[in-house]
């Protein structure tokens, strides 16, 4: 897994977002899009793409999308 | 894991009843930012919820689904010897509902009644146990009522639970006869129990101080006697676990998803039924959704579906999977042989 693939996936779950503009020290609560809807879609990217259990205190827990990676990434290992 | 077979049993016949009181999503200006209303709807998928009065319970809903049940299949009062009330929010903390339920249709004082507590997974929980009394020597006919008057419970300004859950009661007849098996499997994780919850209790004992509404995260406002739930927990929980279920049940079953022909799941909210329909791969025209006209009605939304759907379509042979989850957390699937099963068109009250 790398960090690009899963900037990918999390950037094609905004709608209303430029993909481009998301980088892996984007603060993603910071968005004007991040709602707890989008927090939903992010849940279900990670059980999808990686088969990864991933929590409200995670999400709650991380800043960037390199955080949401790392939690990502030590749970895939 | 429990996994629970019964054979020779299934059910007779279904009805619903809603309030007839709508509140519509559209109107939530005051919780949402109005931009956002109509993404919010799209994602959830409701449109509408039925509210009951402050007058009318899980049990009056019940009641009247109950009386439609039995007057549509001529069923006598004194053929029913089981009577399960299934809900979070009874008349009273004491009695049990199930007895006032007993003396209110008029059922023989031969009738066995009790009160089954549990979440939004409740149906499936409650419904093997009518299969397993209806199995027993010496019991005809067992009438499963599972109703929820969760806008009772839960704070108007609470956005992340007042968007999506809505009052219905039901019955269910369960009876014995000419049908094939029926597997259930019935799994609880109580390291979860915060996930979702109802702080006051007997724990947390009920004082002045419990009733006073308060904001909490997010500026979401509600006291200790509303319901709180941690919506990205829940839903995790949901994810990880609802597909695996079904799947673990058709494996033990030895079926694959194309026998079944209709998956009722628990009306969670749109959003989380289109992810398991994609995982599970099934066509959407087998999985029956009310959710856009009732919301969320908790334990009652399967049985809630079928009477809101599928009203004349499983006469014959049918196989019938459904599914449901929720706080405990507790959660189950069950596959289920159907014959000629009458079920009622719902009702309002």
């Amino acid at each position: 897994m790398s960090l690009e693939q899963f900037i990918d996936y999390f950037a094609d779950l905004l709608e209303e977002t430029d993909p481009d503009t998301i980088m892996a020290t984007t603060r993603f609560k910071d968005l004007e899009e991040w709602s707890s809807l989008v927090a939903l879609s992010v849940i279900a990217m990670i059980d999808e793409e990686y088969d990864v259990e991933f929590r409200g205190d995670d999400i709650r827990g991380s800043n960037t999308i390199e955080d949401l990676y790392n939690i990502v990434k030590s749970r895939v290992e | 894991m429990a996994k629970i077979t019964y054979h020779g049993v299934g059910i007779k016949a279904l009805s619903a009843c809603v309030p007839r009181d709508v509140v519509y999503n559209k109107d939530l200006g005051y919780l949402i930012p109005e931009e956002e209303i109509e993404k919010t709807i799209n994602n959830i998928g409701i449109e509408q919820r039925r509210i009951a009065a402050p007058d009318v319970m899980a049990s009056d809903l019940c009641f009247k689904a109950a009386q439609q049940l039995m007057a549509d299949n001529d069923i006598e009062p004194d053929s029913i010897d089981v009577l399960l009330f299934m809900s979070q929010t009874p008349d009273y903390r004491i009695p049990a509902t199930s007895c006032l339920l007993q003396h209110r249709l008029g059922l023989s004082r031969d009738t066995m009644c009790f009160d089954i507590s549990l979440g939004c997974s409740g149906y499936l929980f409650a419904l093997s146990a009518a299969f397993a009394y209806a199995s027993m020597e010496g019991v005809r006919r067992v009438l499963l009522l599972d109703g929820e008057t969760f806008s009772k419970i839960v704070n108007r300004h609470d956005k992340v639970d007042w968007p999506l859950y809505g009052d219905a009661g039901t019955a269910t007849l369960v009876e014995k006869g000419d049908y094939g098996d029926s597997t259930f499997i019935l799994n609880t994780d109580g390291s979860g129990e915060n996930a979702l919850k109802i702080h006051a209790g007997m724990r947390n004992p009920i004082t002045p101080e419990s009733c006073i509404e308060r904001e909490q995260e997010d500026g979401n406002i509600r006291s200790d006697l509303e319901v709180y739930m941690d919506g990205m927990d829940v839903f995790n929980f949901a994810i990880s676990k609802v597909p695996k279920s079904v799947k673990q049940l058709l494996k033990e079953t030895d079926r694959t998803i194309e026998d079944v022909d209709y998956l009722v799941f628990h009306q969670a909210n749109r959003f989380m039924m289109d992810f398991f329909v994609k995982k599970l791969k099934i066509s959407p025209d087998r999985v029956p959704y009310c959710i856009h006209k009732y919301g969320n009605t908790s334990s009652a939304s399967v049985p809630l579906t079928i009477s809101s759907e599928l009203t004349g379509c499983l006469n014959g042979e049918k196989t019938l999977l459904m599914s449901g989850f929720g706080a405990g957390l507790s959660w189950g699937s069950a596959i289920l042989s159907m014959k000629d099963c009458k079920v009622s068109p719902v009702i309002e009250y």
